[in-house]
């Protein structure tokens, strides 16, 4: 391995002094002159047609400024793919809480009375709540058949394996829930219009671009008069991919109309309930075995609930159809994916983005296949994990050396499983604490899938300001995944140069170029390579003005590029994204190179489960991961651990209760996730196999760690009583329901 | 609207103000004073983001109406250090990685500030247990739990 100075090391967070201080600069801490407030009115049932808006008594209506779908100058729809996302409802709602008219007023304590002083009439419609209900196509909520998308990737003869004699074949069918982001900062904008500059938003996002492509087209304005600019962001985990678009569609609407800058912030409950979740999924898994554990074929179905329009459902779709194969070698496989319309808020991007859905279920079914033809779950994945040459379920050969079965015994050992399993399955004869531990093995496909990364054609600068300044220009986004710090390091080793003596440039539409999306685990990887090829050319082009020599200091550079700038006027160097060699992409057939790299991973649980409260406790948790080199092993560990526990939340704590597609538990109080004192001991591991491809080696990393947890606890579950949930949430409620006939107390009780 | 005028120490600074009585301490600290660095998560007192000391104690200012804190001391994270001059807890949390997205982290600090004047030396279930009243979502709370641990070091 090379020898770094910078990359590599535990660097401190670019924008962590600011953060500790309280000083950092949040969308609700800024303020502008003359600002006034805005707040939603939102449909109050799941579908039908709106006759009548009434602004009822009591609200000095002339001093609001209001917005419906016929105020909008451009286009009724939040860009994303399908364009069928209303910016505001317009006649007909599909969703409870669908936007339908915006307010707005200087004071801000008077719009929830003014919000609630909104009359809508409807005619009621039939709608629909569940993936059965939509597959029965009884009522067609969306299209011809309320099928968002649907994706079918087949490898070998699936058939004609589930034909062979003398083998065994294994079903199983699994579901996850809905799971809410619950970032600490609920979502917010600010809009500032004028006719010379043209519109400018503010906001806690992701994606200044996306959001940037929805303005022009709700307002439409031209390029050049809209303008993004992302603050300080308290927390995304993709969703503050889409819904950012939304809000400030509708701050801009406002503002356009008031001619006065207007701030939106949801509170909690309105974020809750309005905005995206991850999808829930259903899998129905086909496995067919031989007698002594060889895989031959699986046929798996797989179905999201996309709630009432397109928005990512699409992508999600495809990353979870090709995550179904898990990290097995299939000779035969055939992966039957769709995502159905339902009447709740739209489903949306959360970080794993489909994987951990699909991942979830091939975990617990090949922990039950093993339990089917009497292996251990470390027998039958030995047999079959994926190795340096094979293909996966699109044909894609696995150029990276990878040891998938060293890393499992690795993190075995680190858990101490087999010492453990042998003590626990003696203790668990009796007794009300039983203990269980269980294990998943995992990929996950870093950058954008498929042909994605090709089309997005992200482009990146580093250039120098007249005081010699050196700056990182991307679109890419700090949300405390450490995009600021990563990128920082990459650019200061690549110049040579002091970690200190980097900067970012704003994150802001009119300065930096379109790095895409801050998504997909992509940042370090894709965004990443191409900083440092641009850090490259900006030294490369000071040292062939023979401005610098070819040994310099920091200072040194910095003198150079301000005489640079002083004699021909700027400094700036970009580099444009170019596909690995290697990579192909077949959308139609969806075979291929899915993705550039992958990061794999072994995560083992241990948990206990009490028989009398049918609790749960996570008690050890080992998570082993080879995701390329580490360039922050503080901030990769931190994003592991962060990972982890939102993935022992997605398990066991965290259930969305939904009441005809409105969610009702939609407060802090009563959607639980995980405390400091639901926190187990976690212990990170990394194997670092540099990627060729990358700056410095690296691979993605933010969403790896939530697709893990989740099987692995089930597993370990699984062991401790003897049964199998396939299900997650897995609230106590559930088990008790299963467990409470076979409770050694109340089996006295009954014998009573 | 009635106002009252209240009069309470804020980070060590005499302040008097003319405020509706029910205005959340919240509010008052980050639009009458400018003091945007306590936060709100939720509302409701469930997420510790607006965490503050009032009297020495660690309350949700989103939970004390302003009228309450007439004659109070108050200190919010613009009390504890600046960027020249950071407080132990705060170099801790910069030190350990223990602020990812930043939005829980002043609160956080706060509530450590307050466990390690109370409980120097805590250990790791009562660091768990003291922290228990504001939620991270970013970190898993590992990263803070290193940065108590270290702050209590460096606070010898």
């Amino acid at each position: 391995m090379q020898q770094e100075r910078i990359v590599g090391k535990p660097v401190f967070r670019k924008e962590g002094v600011a953060k500790v201080c309280g000083a950092a600069c949040y969308i609700d801490d800024l303020s502008m002159p003359g600002m006034i407030f805005g707040a939603t009115v939102r449909s109050t049932i799941p579908r039908g047609r709106i006759l009548n808006i009434e602004f009822g008594p009591g609200i000095p209506w002339d001093e609001f400024v209001i917005v419906t779908a016929d105020d909008i100058p451009g286009k009724n729809y939040i860009a994303l793919i399908n364009n069928d996302w209303p910016c505001l409802a317009d006649n007909f709602v599909n969703h409870p809480q669908e936007p339908i008219v915006l307010l707005a007023h200087a004071n801000r304590e008077l719009l929830p009375q003014a919000v609630a002083a909104v009359h809508i009439e409807y005619e009621e419609l039939p709608s629909v709540h569940s993936i059965e209900e939509s597959e029965s196509r009884q009522t067609i909520v969306w299209g011809e058949d309320n099928v968002l998308k649907s994706y079918l990737l087949e490898k070998g003869d699936v058939d004609s394996a589930f034909a062979q004699p003398d083998v065994v074949i294994v079903e199983g069918e699994y579901t996850t829930g809905a799971q809410e982001h619950l970032y600490i900062e609920t979502n917010g904008a600010i809009a500032a219009y004028n006719e010379q500059e043209g519109l400018t938003v503010w906001g806690s996002l992701q994606c200044p671009f996306y959001v940037h492509k929805s303005l022009m087209a709700v307002t439409g304005l031209a390029e050049d008069k809209v303008r993004v600019i992302q603050v300080e962001t308290g927390g995304a985990f993709g969703g503050k991919e889409d819904y950012p678009s939304m809000i400030g569609s509708h701050a801009a609407l406002l503002a356009m109309k008031a001619r006065h800058p207007v701030k939106m912030i949801y509170d909690r409950m309105e974020d809750m309930a309005a905005t995206t979740k991850r999808h829930p999924s259903r899998s129905r898994h086909r496995t067919v075995v031989t007698k002594d554990g060889k895989l031959l074929a699986a046929d798996i179905e797989f179905c999201l609930d996309g709630g009432a329009y397109t928005t990512l459902s699409s992508t999600v779709l495809s990353r979870a159809t090709i995550h179904a194969a898990g990290p097995y070698r299939w000779p035969n496989i055939r992966v039957t994916a769709r995502a159905f319309a339902t009447n709740t808020p739209p489903h949306g991007a959360f970080r794993g983005f489909g994987a951990p859905q699909s991942l979830f279920a091939i975990e617990r079914h090949m922990d039950r296949v093993a339990n089917v033809i009497g292996l251990t779950p470390e027998e039958l994945r030995r047999k079959n994990l994926l190795h340096t040459g094979d293909t996966t379920a699109t044909g894609q050969e696995i150029g990276q050396r990878i040891d998938l079965e060293g890393w499992m015994e690795l993190a075995l050992k680190h858990a101490g499983y087999y010492e453990n399993k042998a003590r626990f399955n003696l203790q668990n004869v009796e007794g009300r604490l039983r203990k269980g531990i269980g294990f998943a093995t995992f990929l996950h496909g870093a950058g954008f899938t498929g042909s994605g990364e090709r089309y997005l054609n992200s482009l990146v600068g580093v250039d120098a300001t007249p005081e010699g300044r050196i700056r990182v220009l991307v679109s890419s986004t700090e949300f405390g995944q450490g995009t600021n710090t990563v990128l920082s390091q990459i650019a200061a080793e690549a110049l040579g140069i002091g970690y200190d003596a980097v900067e970012m440039a704003p994150p802001d539409t009119s300065i930096v170029p379109n790095s895409g999306p801050t998504v997909a685990s992509r940042t370090s990887m894709v965004v990443g390579k191409l900083v440092q090829s641009a850090a490259l050319g900006l030294k490369q082009t000071l040292i062939a003005s023979g401005l610098l020599a070819d040994r310099y200091t920091t200072r040194e550079l910095q003198d150079a590029a301000r005489s640079y700038i002083a004699k021909y006027g700027g400094l700036c160097s970009l580099s444009r994204y170019q596909a690995p060699p290697s990579v192909n992409w077949d959308d139609q057939k969806y075979r291929g190179e899915a993705y550039a790299a992958y990061a794999w991973a072994v995560y083992v649980a241990e948990v206990t489960v009490d028989l009398t409260t049918y609790s749960v406790t996570v008690d050890d948790f080992v998570a082993l991961q080879e995701v390329g080199r580490v360039l922050n092993p503080v901030l990769a560990t931190g994003q592991i651990e962060g990972g982890v526990v939102q993935g022992i939340g997605y398990a066991l704590y965290e259930k969305v209760v939904w009441d005809q597609g409105l969610m009702k538990n939609n407060q802090m109080t009563n959607y639980i996730i995980p405390t400091s004192q639901d926190v187990p001991k976690i212990r990170v591991f990394f194997e670092e196999v540099p990627f060729e491809h990358s700056a410095y080696g690296a691979k993605g990393i933010g969403e790896l760690p939530m697709d893990g947890p989740a099987p692995a606890i089930m597993n370990a579950i699984a062991h401790a009583t003897g049964e199998d949930f396939n299900s997650i949430p897995l609230l106590s409620e559930e088990i008790a329901e299963r467990l409470a006939v076979q409770s050694p107390a109340l089996k006295e009780m009954v014998a009573i | 609207m009635t106002m009252c005028q209240i009069s309470l120490q804020v980070n060590g600074l005499e302040r008097s103000l003319i405020v509706p009585p029910m205005s959340r301490l919240l509010d008052v600290l980050r639009h009458e004073l400018g003091l945007t660095g306590t936060k709100e998560g939720c509302g409701e007192g469930e997420c510790g983001s607006c965490s503050v000391l009032m009297n020495g104690d660690l309350v949700n200012s989103c939970m004390v109406p302003i009228a309450q804190a007439a004659g109070a001391s108050v200190v919010t994270i613009e009390g504890l250090g600046n960027r020249a001059r950071l407080h132990p807890v705060q170099r801790a949390f910069l030190e350990c990685g223990g602020a990812q997205c930043g939005i829980c982290t002043p609160g956080m600090i706060m509530a450590t500030v307050y466990l390690l004047d109370r409980n120097p030396h805590p250990t790791q279930d009562e660091i768990h247990e003291g922290l228990n009243g504001n939620l991270c979502r970013c970190t898993g709370y590992v990263r803070i739990f290193e940065a108590v641990e270290k702050a209590a070091g460096s606070m010898e």
